[in-house]
């Protein structure tokens, strides 16, 4: 055979423009969460002409305090998602931790904030990683372990709290206080936590090795054992984050609230993975990012809080939340398909 | 080759072995000793009454349960069972309330949930989406549209004939008359499952869709009807929920979705699709509301039962995981060697 | 070019197997292979399917520990523990199908792992752009460092590999079958490229089973076969021939026994049929009685066409006519119904359940025949696929045993078996021996030829050309989704086919 160079053959449809092409698939990640912001900011635009005082600063904290966090919880889930694993049992951790943080509370009402923040996360990262070591042993879906853990978290939140109710009364109000005050530029000090987890999730997906092996090892599990990523390590430590994180939410539940009992959290798992999935995060892994996840989980608490002002009967609110699902993961297969057409045909070729 | 004896013999030994050594076969040991364990023990249960609670337990998830195994075979999930079941449950209260005769409100209940099936299938088999994410979704918007119906009312003005005649048994046997046509249905996905050419192709999907279609079976439409079917199946459950407790509610079987799961799984059905039988599943169903019934007579609360389900279904997948590691580290097993 | 490769080094290989053995349970896949591999040199590795050509691949990549034996890097015996520490040792592996990770950058996919770090071991992205367009520089290939993988072409896949391989100066090169879905012009640029590589000082592996790629590469070749190391030798000192002989250990006698048939009525007929970028107005007809082969190179979109004619995919344009009638396209099970059968391309994903009994994957195509008012009548389907597999003479351990238990060619075996029991008019078969051993392939070429003698109108994609040649009374032959020309069998020669399937005229000869 000789080494004669073949003139390679050109698609007729697409022209040899690669940059075009990264274009392409910049456009749509961008797209896609563009097109949640967007929706966010139609809402907020029709409910604050509907009534001014949507946007009044009361309402408006009170809005950041409660996206706040589903936005944490949000971040944590978005981390095992892109590993092609998903984490129901966050609902129950959330319940539990927040028990014992008023556990804590009640018992040593001068802890410092740190202090049952700490403890919150600890124990949540405790929990997490005990998901991630089963998810690891049992080589099954993550589905089906934190469907188990889900149950068996949430006995022990009933176990524990057997019946009683932790009282806003207990609780030091000191800590309540943190849960619903306006901080530095008068944003609630939960919102602030909540963008600090953001950021930081954003930045070590995207910036460090350990990140962006959270992707490879979403987008081709069987590509990333063969280019020696250690896959078992990694989700086990994004299973464990996820759980410190939801340690974290747990404990800001507790200081928002204050008024504690072993249903707290109850169902909240599918809210998360709901945010997640309507921020564009895909279900099977290897794409999304957590800014996106994250503008997911104020759109829902947002929709919640426009409905009434909207005057649209309330009860209408979950249906709404299962109508933007579907548009999502409608809207992602659409993207997809689109893409994938438009990245065919050869772009390699002899310079 | 089976050709001499030895090997026939040994091939039979291999099948006992593998009944024996069966996750259907464990479940129904696990069954058989807490049901003992619960005669013994406790003293009201041996009583008809306690059959029929348990059994009037049993019917809802069996119901639901039996339709999702074929789903879970094909290697999808229906996660929105529940919220049919809610929703089903408060479109019959509002149909009763607006002075429809409740046969045509049940017929018209059924058709409602395989129209929600439908839903369901043509989202994953018609546009290809990721089932666990579509019925998220309509787990969310069904149970959104029950309250929109219902919103928190409660109906339960219903003639007095129907819900005793959800909760009659058959003479003085303590079992329901309700479980009769259950068993039917049961019978009847059992036998599709395992004995008809569709059952073979829902196996055949669950394990290679493209060998199954390269096969002549059209994927989409059969996936498409297991959707329908636990749709029908869970409006049914639905129905009979409203009756049993005479109270039609938004909130009906909330979050049941994920022990009718649970128990599927439980029964040994593989989520990745193309393993596991309707038998285990029932197996599975009855074990669980055994163990409720067990512990509420031992006045245990209901959170221990959840403890029992979660480890039960954690143990489900693991232990067989462990057990092959550990078989592989003391002697390496056959292993299909790679595609040469 | 064979004494330079072991001259202008010292005398030690870079890498280099000694007595290695790897037994999966039962099946010994290597029993006592040696190999050398030498700076500069592209090294062939030839034998039969099942002759342990992956499995050593496997050990070399670390994803599979040999049992006995040693791996010796530089002379110094090392453990290659995962994929991870053969990388560190500088091997780097090229598998047939490349395994990129769809939703990443091509440029992550090159680092991934070892991108380039700034300040607080952050990735450098703009850096790992810059070298990444650098490796493209320097294999001659202009791929935006920065589109994701999903959407390349695998021609351009493996490049990607390549690169790879280059950005941690890999000094041996192994590539497991990579011409296997290349068209003519990639696989000599990538010949180019591995060439280059060579003479900057690092050894290739080359694994195939085309050998006249093997023959226009390599400067020595290895034959394995049935798990042991058969020859070495400089490419100079044999003929293919020989290696054939020595990969089936025996000599290659009538491997294609088509008895000459009296053709019939025509039965399929294909009208004009196109797809948008895959194939364009084919248009051919097939007999009773005759074997219609399907020439041409890998990509020209042959399968395409067949799994259109048997509508498992779309087509845009055109029609499908069977006795006459027109298929509804779309439909496999009315296909079938109107007497097709496809026995496809790919064996484990297409053809079969493999975790599903042989009985199950052979009646899977007969379901409702087997069934009386819709139910199964277990007896039936066990005597119905015992009839059909020993008609076939397929050797399993029963009926009952996984599929994924068979060998190669017997799981072919089954495949046709259960279409065979559909007692097709039109028996399409798309690469019907690839990657069986050469017993099968006679039984199957000779139950090619019975069933033609029978009067099916067979339909045969092959890319094995003494195949086509032996087999087909007739050959179509496709170049970039056209049908170029129809060659009568008796009257052409390979060279005819090849001219074609190239896409050159007859006058270039």
């Amino acid at each position: 055979m000789s080494a004669t160079r073949t003139e390679p053959r050109e698609s007729a449809m697409e022209p040899p423009e690669p940059t075009g092409k990264t274009r392409a698939a910049r456009h749509v990640t961008v797209v896609r969460e563009l097109g949640v912001v967007a929706v966010l900011v139609l809402l907020v635009a029709v409910t604050f002409a509907t009534n001014s005082r949507f946007l009044s600063e009361q309402s408006v904290r009170d809005l950041l305090l409660g996206a706040a966090i589903l936005v944490v919880l949000a971040a944590g889930q978005t981390l095992v998602i892109i590993t092609r694993n998903v984490d129901l049992s966050v609902g129950s951790l959330v319940g539990l931790i927040a028990f014992g943080t008023g556990k804590l509370l009640v018992e040593y009402p001068g802890a410092p904030l740190v202090v049952a923040i700490s403890v919150g996360m600890l124990a949540g990262a405790a929990f997490g990683a005990l998901n991630g070591a089963l998810v690891a042993l049992a080589k099954v879906p993550a589905l089906v372990i934190t469907l188990g853990t889900l149950y068996i978290y949430r006995s022990i939140d009933h176990l524990w709290a057997s019946g009683q109710q932790i009282n806003a009364a207990d609780m030091p109000p000191g800590f309540l206080d943190f849960g619903r005050s306006a901080g530095v530029l008068g944003i609630p000090w939960l919102a602030w936590i909540a963008l600090v987890v953001v950021i930081i999730a954003s930045f070590a997906l995207h910036s460090f090795r350990s990140g962006r092996e959270l992707y490879a090892i979403g987008s081709d599990p069987d590509a990333a054992r063969l280019s020696g990523i250690p896959i078992g390590r990694r989700v086990f430590a994004v299973f464990a984050i996820n759980g410190a994180l939801a340690g974290l939410a747990g404990v800001l539940y507790a200081a928002r609230y204050g008024t504690l009992d072993a249903t707290v959290g109850t169902g909240l798992e599918l809210e998360v993975v709901a945010a997640v999935v309507i921020g564009g995060v895909a279900i099977f892994g290897g794409s999304g990012t957590v800014y996106g996840a994250a503008v997911g989980a104020i759109l829902l608490t947002t929709i919640d809080s426009a409905l009434p002002v909207l005057h649209v009967d309330p009860f209408w609110q979950l249906a709404f939340v299962g109508l933007l699902i579907l548009a999502a993961i409608g809207l992602d297969r659409l993207l997809s398909v689109r893409l994938t057409k438009r990245m065919k045909g050869r772009s390699a070729h002899a310079v | 080759m089976p050709s001499d004896a030895g090997s026939i013999a040994a091939a039979r030994r291999s099948v006992l072995r593998s009944v024996a050594g069966s996750w259907d076969f464990v479940l129904l040991v696990i069954l058989a000793a807490v049901l003992f364990g619960a005669i013994g023990w406790i003293d009201n249960f041996a009583e008809t009454i306690t059959v029929t609670f348990l059994l009037l337990d049993v019917i809802p998830i069996a119901l639901m349960a039996t339709a999702l195994t074929l789903v879970i075979v094909t290697g999808e999930i229906d996660l929105s069972v529940a919220s049919i079941l809610g929703l089903t449950s408060a479109v019959l209260g509002q149909l009763w309330l607006s002075g429809f005769p409740l046969e045509i409100a049940i017929a018209l209940c059924v058709l409602l949930g395989a129209v929600l099936g439908a839903v369901n299938g043509l989202f994953v088999a018609g546009l290809g989406l990721p089932s666990l994410a579509v019925t998220i979704g309509t787990l969310a918007l069904y149970r959104g549209l029950a309250y929109v119906v219902l919103g928190d009312r409660a109906v339960a003005d219903f003639p007095f004939e129907w819900t005793t005649r959800a909760i009659s048994t058959i003479g003085d046997t303590g079992i329901p008359v309700a479980v009769l046509p259950v068993i039917g249905l049961a019978l009847l996905f059992g036998v599709t499952l395992h004995a008809t050419p569709i059952g073979r192709a829902l196996y055949a999907i669950g394990n290679n869709a493209d060998t199954a279609r390269f096969s002549g079976i059209s994927v989409s439409w059969t996936k498409f009807w297991t959707f329908v079917a636990s749709g029908v199946m869970s409006s049914l459950a639905g129905i009979f929920w409203t009756f049993r407790y005479a109270s039609a509610r938004a909130d009906n079987g909330l979050g049941l979705e994920l022990a009718v799961v649970a128990a599927v799984l439980l029964g040994g059905v593989s989520i990745f699709g193309g393993r596991g039988n309707l038998i285990g599943v029932l197996a599975a169903v009855v074990l669980l509301a055994t163990l409720q019934r067990t512990l509420q007579l031992a006045s245990a609360t209901d959170e221990v039962l959840n403890l029992v389900i979660g480890s039960l279904l954690i143990l489900s997948v693991v232990v067989p995981n462990v057990v092959q590691m550990l078989r592989q580290r003391i002697r390496p097993t056959v292993l299909e060697g790679p595609t040469p | 070019m064979a004494t330079r490769a072991a001259g202008d080094s010292n005398t030690t290989p870079i890498l280099a197997l000694h007595d290695v053995h790897k037994a999966f349970g039962a099946i010994r896949a290597l029993r006592g292979v040696d190999l050398e591999l030498f700076a500069g040199e592209a090294h062939g590795l030839v034998g039969e399917n099942g002759a342990g050509k992956s499995t050593l691949v496997k050990s070399l990549a670390g994803a599979d520990r040999p049992d006995e034996g040693v791996v010796l890097l530089d002379g110094e015996p090392v453990e290659l523990a995962g994929p991870a520490a053969a990388r560190d040792a500088g091997i780097a592996v090229i598998y047939q199908e490349p395994t990129l990770f769809p939703d990443l950058s091509v440029a992550e996919n090159i680092f991934m792992g070892r991108q380039p770090l700034k300040r607080l071991r952050r990735i450098d992205t703009r850096e790992m752009h810059r070298r990444c367009a650098a490796l493209f520089a320097r294999l001659g290939v202009s791929l935006d460092p920065q589109r994701p993988a999903r959407g390349l072409s695998i021609a351009d896949q493996q490049l990607v590999e390549i690169a790879k391989a280059l950005s941690f100066d890999a000094r041996v090169l192994i590539m497991d079958e990579p011409t296997a879905a290349l068209s003519g012009a990639e696989v000599d640029r990538l010949f180019t490229v591995v060439r280059g590589l060579c003479e900057s000082g690092a050894a290739v592996l080359f694994v195939s089973h085309r050998l006249d790629e093997v023959f226009a590469l390599c400067q020595r070749i290895t034959v394995l076969r049935d798990g042991a190391w058969v020859s070495t030798d400089a490419t100079s000192d044999v003929s293919p021939d020989d290696l054939i002989r020595r990969m089936v250990g025996r000599e290659v006698s009538t491997l294609y026994p088509k008895q000459p048939t009296q053709p019939g009525d025509p039965v399929l007929d294909v009208r004009g049929l196109s797809r948008t970028g895959v194939f364009d107005d084919v248009s051919f007809s097939v007999r009773r009685g005759e074997i219609v082969a399907l020439a041409g190179l890998v990509g020209a979109g042959r399968s395409e066409v067949v799994r259109a004619v048997f509508g498992v995919d779309r087509y845009d344009a055109g029609s499908v006519l069977v006795d006459g009638k027109r298929l509804p396209p779309g439909r496999p099970a009315a296909a079938m119904r109107a007497g097709l059968a496809l026995v496809p391309e790919d064996r484990r994903q297409q053809g079969l359940v493999m975790e599903l009994s042989v009985e199950r994957n052979t009646n899977l195509t007969r379901r409702w025949d087997l069934s009386r008012l819709g139910l199964l009548n277990r007896r039936r389907e066990r005597s119905s696929a015992q009839e059909w597999t020993s008609r076939l003479r397929v050797k399993s351990a029963g009926v009952t045993a996984a599929v994924s238990t068979l060998s190669g060619g017997n799981q072919q075996k089954v495949v046709l078996a259960k279409w065979l029991a559909t007692r097709p008019q039109v028996l399409i078969v798309d690469e019907p021996t690839r990657g069986i051993d050469v017993g099968t392939k006679a039984e199957v070429h000779r139950l090619l030829s019975e069933l033609a003698g029978e009067g099916v109108a067979v339909l045969m994609v092959s890319s094995e050309l003494p195949e086509v040649l032996g087999m087909a009374d007739r050959v179509l032959v496709m170049h970039e989704g056209r049908l170029t020309r129809e060659l009568d069998a008796d009257a052409t020669d390979d060279e005819a086919v090849m001219y074609a399937a190239t896409g050159h005229s007859e006058g270039d000869r």
